[in-house]
């Protein structure tokens, strides 16, 4: 088995930069989403089809990120 | 991968894993943040271990006691002389926190895969996805006395802060140095206080690598750093929030760009920003003359 069709892109969610990384393995595609600048784990999905895997992580990185709190420097 | 590095023996690059990761001698260790990552497919014939569990002491905040490492290594099929090739996600994130336990142990062959998993993705190598199972080592692995001299301790930043007498790194992304925010966009806080160590120069992790997730040249890292005043001459100690971050740059400076005196303070910023009195400064990065 190869990873297939990888693909990697900057996207903003609510203020924040998300590194989304797609590829499939066999039939199911694979998307992890982090953020960019400590480059830490948000989500990761398996699933049927690239736009499902995507749209999926993206929304649980929204979920995560909304927890973090910015304070006045 | 550039012959100017100091020490180029400690990389690899995934053609040469390919070609010897199942060589005799050879011992493939997959090391992610993502501990499920190497589930889904890694390099043939490569092993994992789990940063959260096998790489620390699970009662106590430490690194794997020397116990617990022998025995790791012995049921990795790991011997005194086997040439272990570290690789993991995030550009080598974890991979080099592997290596920096396998240094204060004091194992002489160590190599990190330049570019770790996600090269090893995007150019299609192929996958295993069953888990290996390496029969023990015939001896079993000896590890040396720690070698504290690549790890910083409080007492001892704290004294370097006061006397000036090392050039602090903060690897950690420009918001947590700063204060705007107390852990990485997305992760639990981990710390009261935000900011940084004060004189603490800002260099994020991730300016030592290339998109494609293998290590800059070394005279592209030279003037990185160098433009935050880390030199020969002076020691240095880098930090992030739990120590894996800077055991990545404390990699990059030590043995791709042969800085000698740079130990990796991975106590990190969960210690100094829970501190009880500990001086704190707040604000953006300065340039080094503004310091």
């Amino acid at each position: 088995m190869k990873a297939e069709n990888f693909s990697e892109r900057i996207v903003e969610v609510d203020g924040w930069q998300v590194n989304l990384t797609t590829y499939q393995l066999g039939e199911k595609w694979h998307t992890k989403a982090d953020n960019v600048s400590p480059g830490a784990a948000l989500a990761r999905i398996v699933a049927d089809s690239r736009e499902e895997a995507e749209t999926r992580a993206l929304a649980r990185a929204k979920e995560l990120l909304a927890r973090t709190k910015r304070n006045p420097v | 991968m550039s012959a100017s590095y100091a020490h180029p023996e400690v990389l690899v690059n995934t053609e040469w894993v390919a070609s010897h990761g199942k060589d005799a001698g050879v011992r493939v260790v997959e090391v992610d943040v993502d501990t499920k990552a190497y589930d889904e497919g890694h390099v043939p014939g490569a092993i994992a271990w789990a940063w959260n569990t096998q790489l620390c002491d699970t009662v106590i905040r430490d690194i794997a006691p020397k116990a617990a490492f022998e025995a790791l290594l012995t049921q990795s099929g790991i011997g005194n002389d086997t040439t272990v090739v570290l690789y993991g996600d995030n550009n080598n994130w974890f991979a080099a926190w592997a290596f920096w336990q396998m240094k204060i142990y004091g194992h002489k062959d160590v190599r990190i895969m330049d570019g770790g998993r996600k090269k090893w993705l995007a150019e299609g190598r192929d996958l295993e996805t069953a888990a290996v199972k390496p029969a023990a080592g015939k001896a079993p692995y000896r590890a040396t006395d720690p070698d504290y001299s690549l790890r910083a301790f409080l007492p001892q930043v704290q004294q370097a802060h006061k006397a000036g007498s090392a050039v602090m790194i903060d690897v950690r992304s420009p918001q947590e140095f700063s204060g705007e925010i107390l852990a990485p966009p997305g992760l639990p806080e981990t710390c009261q206080r935000g900011g940084h160590i004060p004189g603490a120069r800002s260099v994020p992790w991730g300016k030592a690598c290339n998109d494609d997730g293998t290590f800059k040249p070394a005279d592209e890292l030279q003037r990185i750093y160098g433009a935050e005043g880390v030199v020969q001459s002076k020691p240095a100690i880098a930090y992030c929030r739990i120590g894996e971050r800077s055991s990545h740059t404390w990699f990059v400076l030590k043995y791709l760009l042969g800085v000698d005196n740079v130990i990796n303070y991975d106590g990190s910023w969960t210690e100094w920003g829970n501190l009880v009195g500990a001086p704190v400064e707040k604000g953006a990065a300065k340039s080094v003359g503004q310091a």
